[in-house]
């Protein structure tokens, strides 16, 4: 795997939209082309290397491409959008949009990222060793069909919106999240490994919720069934299983409706 | 002597009363008494002829005073500040007519600013709602006429709206509804007592927050499946007995208002609302309506979805329509330093954002386009004066239930005045010819 090294040398006046920092993008690239490749500022379009150093080549296709990233990223939008194969790591805290519409290879990301990481996110694994903003792993605005695959690994706290209209994937959070949690979900998997605060699976429609921690408020809609024993995926213990959102529509198997699952542990 | 022209529309608020009586002078110049308007639309229409009105563009100086300049070098300075930023805001737009709004999206689109309406801090939430599940909405001539069950969700239009329960929501008699107020069932959800709901049958005074939750809890019922002993205060007895009231009906209405648009949860509120309302169209018909506060807010989100297919926070920097309230959205932009000038049309930022923000304005370039003096203009390098739209120029505005009312002139603006849409021409002109298209 060939490696593309970027260290920021300039802050953007405003926000800069790279939405070409993938290994797609860079794949089969020369450190002075991948340097030629546009960003913008606002309505003006600039060079990659206008704001970075660019050093090393990238591989022939995307899967053979590592991107490293450097230095205060918290003016740069879009870095890895509609990424397919390869490897990004960022080494800094990065702006809105990380990961975006994924597809396949991994985004690691050693700081926190801004809101819509993981819009929309398809396949493929990213981890950020930090905090992560709202919406992560949500729709984009209007769109029924939010995360659909993939796995979001967040070590930090999540803040809210998390999984909005979810459709499949998995997302880990090691810390606590704020209000909405899979709101118009229908499918996917949410650990929670804090405390969570309220509204976790409104009007969620399938999929499945596990807390670790206290929930601030549950949903009126989401009733008390029985305690179970898991022991799956790094996730043991005793939980109470709730099934919701009643108030929602529901499709039925052998007659019998199906309802999104919280889990909260009561026990390890 | 003087005359009286009837049928004026009110450019106050989003009900847009058309039932006005302004008197006036022979010649058309002064306005000397409102008749049939509510204490804040009278007033908006003596306004216009405060003695003390500011006539003319003015600009400020290094040590703070202001220097009067001509509307050329008012165009100049705006066409010049909008050419030359990388992103500027153009905020605003609920105060004037469509006519002005359209010419105002022309001159976004020459400079690739982003477009924002008050929207933004109002029923912004609201618009996303809907974009997510739909709105099962109707006229308000249809509330009058057939409503029977009324629900007041965070809203006081006592206040906020004060000829609305009398022109179409609780007192008025319809066809359907002979019996005025005494043939329909008033349910508030407030956490104030206030005096909207001193009018209800059922006030449900909720815990502050708890609407999302109080919602869904309304759903559940409608199902007939079990509830928790409380929701955000409210017994589900309470809850149980609302339900039924609301499918009993014949026709039911649910208007709602910032107390929940902007409280915890925004859109998510609307987005609960909604799937209420379509839940019990399964028992009776029912229908669901933002009380909107500007009296043209709704016509930009009306003008801009026909041109930009967004309603607000329509970024266009890249030279397409982008929208993502949450990035797009004028006070995310300027907390996060992402537009570099400031165009305010039509709308009062300086009062009702964040201080945070307002400092962000006062650090720009910026150009506030307003008949008032306001804690906006305050701010702004340049204060553009502007005649009155709904009194002293016509124009097009949409009603809350996104039904366009024609506004009337009833009285000419102080000599030599520009409206809003002579004004924004001249800058689209000064632009083009900067850019050279």
């Amino acid at each position: 795997m060939e490696t593309v090294t970027l260290t920021i040398k300039d802050q953007p006046g405003l926000y800069l939209e790279a939405d070409n920092i993938t290994p797609d993008a860079f794949a089969g690239k020369k450190a002075e082309e991948i340097a030629d490749l546009h960003v913008y500022v606002g309505r003006e379009q600039y060079r990659l290397g206008d704001f970075f150093e660019v050093s090393g080549k990238a591989g022939a296709t995307a899967e053979e491409t590592k991107i490293v990233v450097n230095g205060d990223l918290s003016r740069v939008k879009y870095i890895g959008m509609k990424m397919t194969g390869g490897e990004v790591v960022v080494n800094g805290n990065a702006d809105m949009y990380v990961g975006a519409w994924m597809q396949g290879g991994k985004i690691t990301v050693n700081g926190n990222v801004d809101s819509f990481a993981g819009t929309g996110m398809k396949g493929g694994e990213m981890v950020i060793n930090g905090n992560a903003g709202n919406y992560l792993g949500a729709a984009y605005r209007g769109d029924w069909r939010g995360m659909a695959g993939g796995k979001i690994t967040v070590t930090g706290n999540a803040g809210s919106d998390l999984g909005t209209f979810m459709t499949g994937g998995e997302i880990v959070v090691g810390g606590d999240v704020d209000v909405h949690v899979a709101t118009h979900a229908e499918g996917g998997k949410i650990v929670i490994k804090g405390n969570a605060k309220r509204r976790l699976g409104g009007q969620m429609v399938e999929g499945e919720i596990y807390v670790f921690g206290n929930i601030d408020v549950m949903m009126p809609g989401f009733a008390y069934r029985e305690d179970v024993d898991i022991d799956s995926d790094g996730i043991k213990g005793r939980f109470a299983l709730y099934e919701g959102d009643l108030g929602e529509r529901h499709r039925k198997r052998k007659g019998q409706p199906i309802y999104a699952k919280l889990y909260q542990r009561i026990a390890a | 002597m003087t005359k009286t022209v009837t049928d004026v529309i009110c450019p106050f608020c989003g009900t847009l009363c058309d039932d006005l009586e302004v008197v006036v002078s022979d010649d058309g110049k002064e306005l000397h008494e409102v008749y049939n308007a509510c204490a804040i639309g009278a007033e908006k229409f003596l306004h216009s002829q405060a003695k003390d009105r500011i006539t003319r563009p003015r600009m400020r100086q290094e040590d703070g005073t202001w220097k009067e300049i001509s509307y050329d070098e008012a165009v100049e300075y705006t066409a010049r500040m909008l050419a030359d930023a990388k992103k500027p805001l153009m905020y605003g737009w609920s105060s004037t007519n469509c006519e002005a709004q359209s010419i105002g999206s022309e001159i976004g689109e020459a400079v690739g600013a982003v477009m924002d309406n008050t929207a933004t801090v109002c029923h912004g939430t609201s618009l996303i709602a809907v974009q997510d599940i739909g709105i099962p909405s109707c006229t308000l001539g249809e509330v009058k006429n057939r409503a029977d069950r009324i629900l007041f969700w965070g809203c006081n239009p006592a206040h906020a709206h004060p000829r609305h329960m009398s022109r179409y929501s609780i007192f008025p008699r319809g066809f359907f509804t002979g019996k005025g107020h005494k043939g329909r069932k008033v349910i508030v959800v407030d956490p104030r007592p206030t005096d909207t709901a001193s009018l209800a049958d059922i006030h449900l005074q909720i815990e502050q927050g708890h609407d999302y939750e109080l919602l869904d809890a309304l759903r559940v019922a409608f199902k007939g499946e079990k509830l928790p002993d409380f929701v955000g205060g409210i017994p589900k007895e309470k809850i149980y007995e609302v339900a039924e009231t609301l499918k009993s009906g014949r026709f039911a209405i649910i208007f709602f208002g910032m107390g929940v648009t902007q409280s915890i949860g925004k859109n998510h509120n609307i987005d609960e609302a909604i799937a209420v309302t379509r839940d019990l169209n399964e028992y009776t018909k029912a229908a669901i309506m933002p009380m909107r506060g500007h009296y043209n807010v709704t016509g930009s989100g009306q003008v801009w979805g026909w041109q930009f297919g967004f309603p607000f926070a329509v970024d266009l920097s890249r030279g397409f329509a982008r929208y993502n309230p949450g990035e797009t959205t004028s006070n995310d932009l300027l907390r996060r330093d992402e537009v570099d000038a400031v165009f305010v049309l039509g709308s009062d930022p300086g009062a009702h954002f964040p201080f945070s923000s307002v400092k962000k304005i006062y650090d720009r370039p910026s150009v506030a386009i307003d008949p008032h003096e306001t804690p906006t203009t305050e701010v702004c390098k340049v204060h553009v004066p502007v005649a009155f739209v709904g009194v002293e120029v016509g124009g097009c505005a949409y009603r809350m239930d996104n039904v366009p009312i024609e506004t009337r002139k009833v009285v000419e603006p102080p000599e030599g005045m520009m409206t809003d849409e002579e004004f924004l021409q001249r800058v689209l002109a000064r632009v083009k010819e900067i850019k050279g298209v």
